[in-house]
């Protein structure tokens, strides 16, 4: 797309193609300098410590060589210069639905999405028309102090809370991409939850999506105060189809004294998009967290969601399930920083490679000195469905001193054959067979999903098992 | 040449090799300046200590004096006094001890010895294939600076039931050592080889050694290591096995000594059936590091393979386990596991674990588990209730750990002096 200022889009809606409302238009262009940060700081019209702060890590960024010492060499296939760092909202759109790839269209179909939700999905709209849903649940939210919205309005209205917290977490020299989103973010939420504050609902990211929530640099920023509760969920089942390659997320969440939060993620890319995301917790005392990360599209993706376990008793979770079909390479995982006593933390992580996907575990656990009682427990199942498919296990575990118990186990099978043509004796086909076993495989991970989840990825096993076999 | 370890190398290598081994030392000594000091960006070298195998101040070690060196050779006894050994100071053959002859065609010689006589059997083996666990300039070092080493050839269909011996001193304040071992196992034979590695006296040294096993179709050779270096030396050893169809690999390291210890070993199962047990316990206490970096590659379809690691850590010592199982697109039907434990007696103790997979291949079993832990209070209690007293508690609970290690190993004379050297070594806890 060019920088030329497109003032109106006006096409006939009767035939499946969209009208865009009249809006400003704002393009950054391509490429990643400091005038860049200082266009995207006066476009959103940030204050200054956000300028200095995004400055900052540009630098970062750019003094950080590419962990391709120990990463996929596909990273190098990433060109920073042809990138596009910051859109408005209404460039994002610029295909028809006619130009979404029939693959992508029949999974809508199979999933049940809504039709006008499709076309958002599809690149087709660039915005999702759930304004009336979301104010609704602002207020009922905002009665209750919760904060939820975006994180440049976060930025904006709330500095007090927001400031406190922003890349305390992940601090910006964290890793290459960590610093590549601090320099140029845009989207993502901040949810502040009130000390006692019991939300009954799941927050979800699907609701804002007007807020620019799919952003190709989106931050998220969760504080659970003490005794809270909170579960967010973004991302959905259904293939997000996307022009931009390079999608570099940051996520981080305090949970207080006592506080639980759940996160969930869905990450179903289409097949072009690299998706490098850092995502950490706090934990303080006897506080919870637990990241539920399931990951079915990009070419490649990286993402180790972890939790440092700051406080006393505090634990931490990370339940992982990834599907590497042909040209994927899901390189997925955990870490666990134990910082204090009695601290627990649990990983459970289960691959399905297919055809010629590759996925990959990488994790790390980490246990000081002069802790006592701390315990973690690694479970990593893979399954291979072609003979052509890969699966790597690359743990890390460290334990200084005595006092703390920790386990790692990871095993890697196949599908029975003998279970295949039983089932099959029983008329079931082929592939159908085969998604029963899949769907065995990760089924007492998949039943800690929220519902509408748990229903829509069985669906989708149902759907990638289809092309596998044959 | 600015490298001491490398000047005085080149010197001895010149007389007393054939010339196409003198010509692979040169290159390798090149190889050896070129290639970079391992890096915090080496994967290879995670959580490593790097300073440790910076070799600055080592020189080829100088022979022993002619008194020193007869005291040496009635030390060295090991498993049996019976068997056949040899045994090397500095570098150099101190004595070549042998109360019975070998059978016929089994040749087990001085590696200087053996390029001179069977050049073309030393040439066809010799460090064949490449260092793949990180140690690609040391094993350059090794080849530059080799001296001397021990070469076993069993013929087809020879079973030697008396296991072979040989010792490696080391002595001297600066010394550097260069062990070899090829040992070339051919079809339906069987042999066990002992290789013990000890300091002289207290002084500062190295070790930068290299073995390589060959074993044939259908052959079972077992190879053990017993690492009792003192607290002062720094050791770097590589171990690479070729195991042939139907073959049985067993590879026993018993880790007792040095200051830093890196070992690799790779066991690349290269024919449908071939297996390879990797076996290793370590004792570390004080302020020791013990580096162990593991590869169990399956090259061929239906090959086994099963590794057991265990570390006892005492006081200021760090382990590190780092191990891949790597399965090659047309392994189908591999069966490997993989476990290491650490045992964890201090405070201050530091236990890395490293347990990777690499799968290519479908129709395979692979599992690895690494667990991290201290004694079990109940056995303790269970103990003492019966009399023990704590601290005898203790040691009898990490012995016992340990001994699981060496109970994979066929009960007999090499087992009962493992267990022996075990105890001892376990006597100060």
């Amino acid at each position: 797309m060019s920088s030329e200022v497109i003032s109106q889009l006006d096409v006939d809606r009767t035939r499946g193609d969209f009208h865009y409302p009249e809006e400003h238009k704002f393009d950054a262009g391509v490429g990643l300098t400091h005038a860049t940060i200082d266009y995207i700081v006066d476009v959103k019209g940030e204050p200054d410590w956000i300028r200095e702060f995004r400055h900052k890590a540009l630098d970062v960024f750019l003094s950080k060589p590419m962990p391709t010492n120990w990463a996929s060499k596909d990273l190098e296939n990433i060109i920073f210069e042809k990138i596009r760092y910051y859109l408005s909202n209404a460039q994002k759109a610029t295909r028809s639905w006619d130009e979404v790839p029939d693959d992508v269209k029949r999974t809508f179909e199979r999933l049940g999405i809504p039709e006008q939700e499709r076309k958002f999905l599809a690149g087709v709209e660039a915005q999702f028309d759930s304004e009336a849903v979301y104010s609704n649940m602002k207020k009922a939210l905002g009665d209750q102090g919760v904060i939820f919205v975006g994180s440049t309005e976060g930025l904006k209205e709330y500095p007090e809370i927001f400031k406190k917290w922003f890349g305390k977490v992940i601090p910006t020299g964290d890793n290459k991409f960590s610093a590549l989103n601090a320099a140029v973010f845009s989207g993502g939420s901040f949810i502040y939850v009130p000390p006692g504050v019991k939300l009954k609902h799941p927050l979800q990211a699907y609701f804002r999506i007007n807020a620019e929530n799919f952003g190709q640099f989106e931050r998220t920023l969760i504080i659970a105060d003490e005794g809270s509760e909170v579960m967010y969920m973004e991302g959905c089942t259904a293939p997000k189809f996307e022009t931009a390659t390079l999608h570099s997320a940051v996520v981080e969440l305090v949970a207080l004294k006592g506080a639980k939060i759940q996160y969930v993620t869905v990450q179903n890319w289409s097949a072009n998009v690299f998706n490098l995301v850092t995502k950490r917790a706090v934990a303080h005392e006897e506080a919870e967290v637990k990241w539920i990360d399931c990951n079915i599209g990009s070419r490649l993706t990286m993402k180790y969601p972890g939790v440092v376990l700051k406080g006393r008793k505090a634990r931490g979770e990370v339940l992982s399930i990834a599907l590497a079909n042909n040209g994927q390479h899901q390189d997925t995982g955990a870490k666990m920083i134990h910082a204090a006593d009695e601290t627990t933390s649990n990983i459970i992580s289960k691959s399905i490679s297919i055809g010629k996907g590759r996925a990959t575990y990488r994790g790390l656990v980490h246990i000081p000195k002069h802790l006592k009682g701390c315990k973690n427990n690694t479970e990593c199942d893979a399954l291979l469905i072609n003979s052509n498919s890969r699966t790597d296990t690359y743990p890390a575990i460290t334990v200084r001193g005595s006092g703390n118990s920790v386990q790692h186990e990871a095993s890697v099978s196949q599908v029975s054959t003998e279970q295949i043509f039983y089932m099959q004796q029983r008329g079931l086909s082929e592939a159908q067979a085969m998604s029963l076993s899949v769907n065995g495989f990760v089924n007492d991970l998949v039943r800690e999903f929220p519902m509408e989840y748990s229903v829509e990825l069985k669906r989708l096993i149902d759907l990638e098992m289809e092309d596998s076999v044959g | 040449m600015s490298n001491a370890l490398l000047e005085n190398a080149q010197s001895f290598g010149s007389k007393a090799f054939p010339g196409w081994f003198h010509e692979q030392q040169r290159a390798a000594a090149d190889q050896y300046e070129s290639l970079p000091q391992p890096s915090r960006r080496d994967e290879s070298w995670r959580f490593a200590n790097l300073q440790a195998v910076d070799l600055q101040d080592f020189a080829p070690a100088r022979p022993l004096a002619a008194d020193a060196a007869a005291e040496l050779t009635g030390r060295s006894i090991g498993v049996s006094s019976a068997d056949t050994r040899l045994i090397f100071a500095n570098d150099e053959l101190l004595a070549r001890p042998a109360t019975a002859a070998l059978p016929e065609g089994v040749l087990f010689l001085p590696l200087a010895e053996a390029m001179e006589k069977h050049g073309d059997l030393v040439k066809e083996h010799f460090m064949r294939e490449d260092t793949v666990l990180g140690s690609r300039k040391f094993a350059a070092l090794h080849r530059s600076s080799l001296r001397n080493g021990s070469f076993l050839y069993v013929p087809k269909g020879v079973k030697l039931e008396a296991p072979l011996q040989a010792f490696h001193w080391l002595a001297g304040s600066g010394q550097a050592i260069f062990p070899h071992t090829l040992l070339i196992a051919e079809e339906n034979s069987a042999v066990t080889l002992v290789d013990w590695f000890q300091s002289v006296d207290d002084s500062k040294g190295l070790s930068c050694g290299v073995n390589d096993l060959w074993i044939g179709k259908n052959a079972t050779v077992r190879y053990v290591t017993v690492q009792d270096w003192n607290r002062q030396v720094t050791s770097i050893q590589s171990n690479t096995t070729q195991v042939a169809e139907g073959a049985l690999a067993t590879n026993l390291a018993l880790h007792l000594g040095g200051k830093y210890s890196r070992s690799e070993s790779v066991s690349h199962l290269n024919g449908p059936g071939a297996r390879s047990e990797m076996l290793a316990a370590t004792v570390a206490d004080d302020a020791q590091e013990f580096d162990q970096r593991t590869l169990q590659n399956h090259r061929a379809p239906n090959t086994g393979s099963d590794l057991l690691y265990k570390n006892a850590l005492y006081d200021t010592a760090k382990t590190i386990f780092a191990g891949l199982i790597r399965v090659e697109p047309a392994a189908h039907g591999t069966d490997a596991y993989q476990k290491v434990r650490n045992l964890v007696l201090s405070d201050e103790a530091e236990a890395n674990s490293m347990p990777g997979l690499e799968i290519l291949a479908d129709q395979v079993k692979c599992s690895h588990g690494a667990t991290t832990g201290e004694i079990n209070a109940e056995e303790l209690f269970y103990m003492q209730a019966r009399g023990i007293r704590a601290q005898d508690a203790y040691r009898l609970i990490t012995f016992g750990f340990l001994n699981e290690v060496l109970e994979r190993f066929p009960s007999g004379d090499v087992r009962d002096s493992l267990q022996a050297s075990l105890l001892g070594r376990l006597r100060g806890h």
